[in-house]
């Protein structure tokens, strides 16, 4: 068997042929745009929560809570660099005290970005150091409630809107469309995020990550410290996975606390089924899922509303009847099948 | 020599059972020690004890002079203690290669250093061990895809690669190609001697236990029952008495 993540030309050509897809995409076809940008950030959802949920093992239902940190982190920054955070959700975003020219607008982002990726980050460390000495169920439940928790207490506060939600900053018209430039930067993000996990899953912690998967109890009576290594997995996710939800809260524009940002019933299950479809605990799995979702979740609204959760729903039925070790695990075994030599050992 | 690893009148009970009954058991820096019984004699009990996988009632379990019983397992391993399970327990889903890769030194290797892929060194002695325990062509195959024989011979290649101090085996031997088991012998010798390994070895088989072990403690019941040389410990009536049930 090749090394999984070597770079073979072929897999060289590929990468290659997909980065060009990605960069020529939102300009050969404007009209989805909105949706490419959203699949890019999906892939990093899915990603990240596969890092965690199916490298290390460790389920995570509330990885939505660092979506929601990023989103409302970002905005913050965008908004509180130039005014007054109160007045402006007070003001809902509007009116004419709040104009945000080009350079404060990219300055905004440039500043925002990366600090939605530390608040997130930092977050990920203070709790994982309680959370992630759970396990199996308890940790399930538990990352739920912090989700689902989160919400709440974002709803509660006025400062950032309350329950009314608060606006990301409004893009100048001189910068033309910043749909494009959300794009792009979801792609650079998109990339970042896959070469950094290829390379993470290539070195000794990756496999200390599947390790305690496989027998935690195991790695830890062989010395590995796995309390480190699980919040490193866990901070590093969340890192991601704030910057994905700073992008998509400027996608979306409005940021509602429970419908956007902490958002359980959706985002936080469609990453989720984004990994599993695609494969779990594979580089590739959730990249494959989180396309193979967003393509079929956008038909399913488009020819079927009404009832598109229902079809979602048939959707996750079908995968685990009939997929188990998702799309990519499906085709790797048939492969592996093929290729194993005919006789057995005795 | 000094004593590695000293347990004085380590006791554990479970409700009414007394699986270990102030045992005191002293372990020399650089040798092979034998731990028998019968079954349910409170071998692997006194594993878990050493390993701090279960708290000790009372006693004392010095390893290098320092106390250990109040350390959790992962501090235990990290100064130096390694075990094997009756049951083997390796990574599943990864390859057996992967297995020892992620197992190579990790109880010393700073965290830092995860962030690497395995050395050429690591690399070179993973494949040599798993040569040696006659993993080599299964290296690239899921662990778990692995026979319970294979996965035991995995899970002591693991061990060594893991380089500890001292390594208690839980019945090294059972389920093994019984061919394989003088060279795994042997290799367990080579490296006490050339590496001044510590062992402490559970084992059924008696011929392997006696040719392998410098010193047998034979435990039944909880109770230290007998030890010494292997010849004193063979000849002891209570031993014998222990095993076959009649003197």
């Amino acid at each position: 068997m090749p090394d999984a993540l070597a770079l073979t030309p072929t897999r060289l050509i590929l990468i290659a042929a997909f980065l060009l897809c990605g960069v020529v995409a939102p300009l050969a076809a404007p009209a989805y745009q909105t949706q490419l940008t959203e699949l890019l950030l999906f892939i990093v959802f899915a990603l990240a929560w596969d890092l965690v949920g199916g490298q290390m093992g460790y389920n995570s239902f509330g990885n939505v809570l660092f979506v929601g940190v990023g989103m409302y982190v970002c905005a913050i920054v965008q908004v509180g660099l130039f005014y007054n955070v109160g007045l402006y959700t007070e003001a809902r975003g509007g009116g004419t005290e709040f104009i945000f020219d080009e350079s404060q607008f990219l300055i905004g982002l440039a500043v925002g970005l990366p600090g939605a990726a530390l608040v997130s980050a930092l977050i990920a460390w203070l709790l994982g150091s309680l959370v992630l000495t759970m396990r199996g169920h308890y940790f399930a439940i538990c990352t739920l409630g912090l989700g689902i928790a989160a919400g709440q207490v974002a709803a509660g506060i006025p400062w950032i809107g309350a329950g009314s939600g608060m606006l990301t900053p409004n893009p100048p018209d001189s910068l033309g469309d910043v749909g494009l430039l959300l794009y792009y930067l979801s792609l650079g993000l998109a990339v970042t995020c896959a070469l950094t996990f290829a390379w993470l899953l290539s070195t000794r912690f990756g496999l200390a990550l599947n390790a305690i998967r496989d027998d935690e109890d195991k790695a830890e009576a062989m010395g590995l410290n796995t309390h480190a290594a699980k919040v490193t997995a866990w901070v590093i996710a969340a890192a991601f996975l704030g910057v994905a939800g700073a992008l998509y809260g400027n996608l979306v524009r409005f940021i509602d606390p429970i419908n956007t940002a902490f958002a359980g019933a959706t985002i936080g299950v469609w990453m989720i089924l984004m990994a599993l479809l695609g494969g779990r605990g594979t580089l590739l799995g959730p990249i494959v899922g989180a396309i193979v979702f967003q393509v079929t979740k956008e038909l399913f609204w488009t020819y079927m509303l009404g009832w598109q959760r229902v079809a979602l729903g048939v959707l996750i039925v079908l995968v685990a009847v009939f997929f188990p070790y998702g799309i990519v695990g499906f085709f790797r075994d048939r492969f592996k099948d093929k290729g194993r030599p005919a006789e057995e050992a005795p | 020599m000094t004593a590695l690893l000293e347990l004085t009148d380590v006791t554990k009970t479970f409700g009414g059972v007394v699986a270990n009954d102030a045992i005191s058991l002293s372990v020399k820096q650089g040798t092979i020690v034998g731990l028998i019984g019968p079954n349910g004699s409170g071998k692997t009990t006194l594993f878990n004890a050493i390993t701090g996988v279960i708290p000790i009632d009372s006693g004392s379990i010095r390893f290098g002079g320092r106390e250990i019983s109040e350390l959790l397992p992962g501090d235990i391993a990290r100064i130096g203690i390694i075990r094997t399970f009756q049951q083997p327990r390796i990574y599943r889903a990864i390859s057996a290669r992967a297995n020892m890769l992620v197992s190579a030194s990790i109880r010393t290797v700073p965290f830092a250093r995860l962030f690497h892929r395995a050395e050429p060194e690591a690399e070179e002695r993973a494949v040599e061990l798993l040569d040696f325990v006659g993993l080599a062509a299964k290296q690239d195959e899921l662990a778990g895809d692995l026979s319970f024989g294979q996965q035991k011979l995995l899970e002591l290649a693991m061990a060594l690669i893991n380089e500890p101090e001292m390594l208690l085996l839980d019945e090294p031997t059972a389920g093994i190609n019984p061919v394989l088991i003088d060279s795994l012998i042997d290799r367990l010798k080579t490296a006490n001697r050339e590496r001044g390994l510590t062992l402490l070895v559970i084992e059924h088989n008696m011929p392997v236990i006696m040719g392998l072990a410098e010193q047998i403690y034979c435990l039944a019941h909880g109770r230290l029952l007998a030890h010494g040389a292997p010849d004193h410990v063979k000849s002891d009536a209570r031993v014998l008495e222990a095993y076959l049930g009649a003197a």
